[in-house]
């Protein structure tokens, strides 16, 4: 049976990354005429005079040809008698980083060149971080150009031990060193003479057999709901596709949020009926009673994932626009849409050296680990438990630009009291505001106002854009809690109250409470409502302390 | 029937989630049906993704007016069958102007289908476009995202795509904007005949080899599928036993002579290929290699 391995090749065009696929390509005579035809034509004006030149067959875009370089993934097909391929040709210079994500996420290996002339770069270290990120567990290394440093074992068996400790810092699990030379054919296809040295196999016998880790999916079965499909009054059935183990008929099963069971009634695979469906598979599943399932929710069965409104993770900024801190974005998980908030950067990493440094910024192509709050809980769970329920990418609000690709290190505590805080904190960034509390006490004397003078103050914030309500109680029986619970919506209180206004402000530890007014500012109407703003609004650096005072 | 292919059972699966995916998100979906083989394949995956339901969005067919009889006829039928909502669109405009093949050369792929979609895809206000292309026909084609997004000039900006990572497929647009959505990216030539015989799916019967009328012009064979063919001086239509690899409009595709008459004939020929498909289709050349990307900025699919 024929299976398909999806690769990338990481590497820049001075690695002689495009000149080894299309080696690769062509040495296996898996081109078809007409392109072979085109590259002979194209090569009359490419860079390396009359040879053919095989990088030209890959670099697709005008530009890219013009430039020499390969700016976006381009992604290349082949069969052999073993196996099919598709192979994501990415671009190795830093600007173009997250092209290079795209196409490690879409691949179960990554082939990394090292050039054997210069050993392992920053740029090594870089694309195999990234390949590492997105979740590719096997790991290529071809040492290319080694017809340039005369096929001597010592030069390529230092860059192996370099290697090595590169998988180890990253944890790769499945490594393997090829040496090879991409322009004279050396274990490209074949294994050559030239590297008697070398007992393991050449590049592609090696991509023809090497069985990739997909247990790494996750225990249990889950299928993410993409669509419920309910064409008439008798079908009811949820569309999906099983990212882990196989689900039979007559299982129970849970859907998650809601927690609420069911038996699989009937499967479908692919349009046609099935008592089981396996991971991998386009499925439709009917459940044996009405429970109410929307796309978001996740059909399990013992995969025990989480439910919650926060979670760090890391991320891969890939937007032009840097990132600051307490960015709203709509949020992507499973097939989860829902508006959600970077409510803090925990530490950036290095893409090319991995060290850790505080930032409140993010520049394109960088990542780092950072905090993640949505406006209700949603199944989400670790990347390295259930890999489907652990990618997540963030969508500008306004630009509708995928701004960043990250995955789930850690799912926060989904009990109540933690959903709670999540919920305003996230809430405190979607209004621009604090929730927060401001004492007026009512009266007369120089340091008690008037209501009229306090409904003033509120008609101001308000028309400046906040989120201001002035409460006035005529009995405090309950203020306290409404005022809590107002804080918690993210709304500026101005609590006008009597001589017991005291027993009815929030506790300290929970809110932003202000007692002092008068004391801090006067009486000035406009110095009051611009501290009240001052006091209460999101600056990057300022978002984060109050989320840890939290 | 052949031993099931777990690398087509892959990409089969891999098309199913994006159609559902789009379903599911888009507002207002289409599905480009060009009649030709991988619309017929195209038309099979949705029909599997929804199934007990039909595909929950129209057909549309955007005829140039200049395409072979018996690709029309196949497409009636098929629409028919599966009782699909189905629509056809002609620039009318483009044909009150008499803009045909043989006197308009480029210009007329431009009007009659390059802006015929645009003035369709515009006239429904659809917000999602499915087609076929396929990343392995060309060069170009090979960096396009799998969910490509349009400005509301419907052009594409190769180099700014969105990043696209795992299945999360970012379907956020503003109004006037709008989605290519490729669902067949990841599959090869050689992919769509398997799947074809694998799952015995009607195509036009062009693509088998039979005796057809045609002329030979710069070594290929056009076929002379009506009386508005336009001979040159000396031309005479002759009956050469030909079949056709890719379908376009008729003066504009050629076929080439074969034998191969049977879906298993066929398919020994094709995995042998020798050309890859593209080179039989005319239009491609114009402009060397570049001009498939040119066409793409223009809004062409």
């Amino acid at each position: 049976m024929l299976d398909l391995l999806k690769f990338i090749t990481c590497g820049s065009v001075d690695d002689g990354k495009s000149t080894l696929i299309g080696h690769l390509l062509y040495d296996s005579k898996l081109i078809y005429a007409d392109q072979a035809r085109a590259l002979e034509l194209d090569s009359k004006v490419g860079s390396r005079g009359g040879a053919i030149d095989y990088s030209l067959l890959l670099d697709g875009l005008s530009e890219e040809r013009e430039q020499g370089i390969t700016i976006d993934v381009a992604y290349r097909y082949f069969t052999t008698d073993h196996r099919s391929f598709i192979c994501a040709d990415t671009p190795g210079h830093e600007q173009y980083t997250r092209n290079m994500a795209v196409g490690a996420s879409f691949a179960d290996l990554a082939v990394i060149l090292v050039d054997a002339s210069r050993g392992v770069l920053v740029q090594t270290r870089r694309h195999a971080r990234i390949c590492a990120l997105v979740g590719i567990r096997d790991f290529v290394f071809a040492v290319n150009k080694m017809d340039l440093v005369g096929y001597d074992e010592a030069a390529f068996r230092a860059i192996e031990a370099d290697i090595a400790g590169l998988a180890q810092e990253l944890g790769l699990a499945h490594v393997a060193v090829i040496p090879v030379s991409a322009t004279e054919g050396d274990n490209v296809t074949r294994e050559s003479d030239r590297t008697p040295w070398y007992a393991g196999q050449a590049l592609l016998p090696y991509l023809e057999t090497v069985q990739v880790d997909n247990a790494s999916r996750g225990a249990g079965f889950y299928m993410p709901v993409q669509r419920v499909s309910r064409p008439d009054h008798t079908f009811r059935g949820f569309q999906g596709q099983i990212e882990a183990d196989r689900v039979a008929v007559g299982d129970e099963v849970r859907v998650l949020p809601s927690r609420e069971k069911a038996h699989v009634k009937a499967l479908l695979v692919a349009g046609k009926p099935a008592e089981e469906a396996r991971f991998g598979q386009p499925a439709t599943i009917q459940l044996d009673r009405e429970i109410d399932v929307s796309r978001g929710c996740v059909i399990e069965r013992g995969a025990g994932l989480k439910v919650a409104s926060s979670v760090v993770a890391t991320i891969l900024w890939m937007d032009d626009a840097p990132l600051a801190e307490g960015r709203d974005f709509y949020v992507e998980v499973g097939t989860r849409e829902i508006p959600g908030m970077l409510t803090q950067i925990l530490y950036a990493i290095d893409v090319n050296t991995g060290e850790r440094t505080k930032t409140a910024t993010l520049e394109k192509n960088e990542i780092a680990v950072v905090r993640l709050g949505f406006t209700e809980a949603v199944v989400i769970d670790e990347f390295k438990n259930h890999r489907t329920m652990g990618e997540v990418i963030l969508i500008d609000r306004v630009s509708h630009a995928t701004s960043a690709a990250g995955v789930v290190e850690r799912v926060d505590d989904a009990d109540a009291a933690g959903a709670a805080q999540a919920d305003s904190g996230l809430r405190m960034v979607l209004k621009g505001q604090v929730g927060s509390t401001f004492a007026f006490p009512l009266g007369e004397g120089s340091r008690r106002f008037a209501l009229e003078e306090v409904k003033a103050i509120e008609r101001a914030l308000i028309e400046q854009g906040r989120d201001a309500y002035l409460y006035a109680p005529d009995e405090h029986s309950h203020v306290r809690e409404v005022v809590t619970n107002l804080n918690r919506a993210g709304v500026t209180v101005l609590l006008a109250a009597g001589p017991a206004i005291e027993g009815a402000l929030p506790a300290r530890d929970e809110h932003l409470v202000f007692r002092n007014l008068v004391e801090t500012v006067g009486t000035d109407p406009a110095a009051i409502v611009a501290y009240i703003k001052d006091m209460t609004a999101t600056a990057a650096d300022e978002g984060e302390d109050q989320w840890q005072r939290r | 029937m052949t031993e099931r292919s777990s690398h087509l059972d892959a990409l089969e699966a891999e098309s199913i989630y994006i159609m559902r995916e789009v379903a599911a998100q888009c507002e207002k979906p289409v599905m480009l049906y060009s009649i030709g083989k991988d619309s017929s394949v195209m038309l099979h995956l949705a029909l599997k993704a929804f199934y007990p339901e039909k595909p929950p969005f129209p057909f549309l067919h955007v005829n140039t007016t200049w395409k072979f009889h018996e690709m029309i006829a196949f497409r009636d039928e098929q629409m028919k069958r599966y009782g699909l909502d189905f629509i056809e669109w002609i620039n009318e405009d483009g044909v009150a102007r008499g803009i045909n093949p043989f006197d308009n050369g480029a210009a007329y792929t431009d009007i009659m289908k390059t802006q015929a979609l645009k003035q369709a895809l515009s006239h429904y206000g659809f917000t999602a476009a499915f087609g076929g292309g396929r990343r392995d026909e060309e060069k170009s084609r090979a960096k396009e995202r799998i969910f490509s997004f349009r400005n509301a000039q419907q052009a594409w900006d190769p180099k700014n795509q969105r990043p696209e990572m795992w299945k999360l497929f970012n379907t956020h647009i503003n109004k006037g904007e709008s989605m290519r959505v490729f669902p067949i990216s990841n599959w090869t030539e050689k992919d769509i005949w398997l799947y074809i015989r694998q799952e015995g799916i009607d195509i036009v019967p062009l693509y088998f080899a039979k005796e057809r009328p045609c002329v030979e012009r710069d070594g290929q064979l056009i076929m002379v599928d009506d009386d508005r063919f336009r001979f040159e001086p000396g031309e005479k239509p002759q009956m050469r036993k030909i079949r056709f690899r890719t379908l376009g409009c008729y003066p504009l595709t050629a076929g080439f002579e074969s034998d191969a008459d049977t879906i298993d004939a066929v398919i020994d020929e094709t995995l042998g290929a020798v050309e890859s498909e593209r080179t039989t289709r005319v239009i491609d050349h114009d402009g060397g290699s570049a001009s498939m990307e040119k066409r793409k900025l223009e809004g062409y699919f």
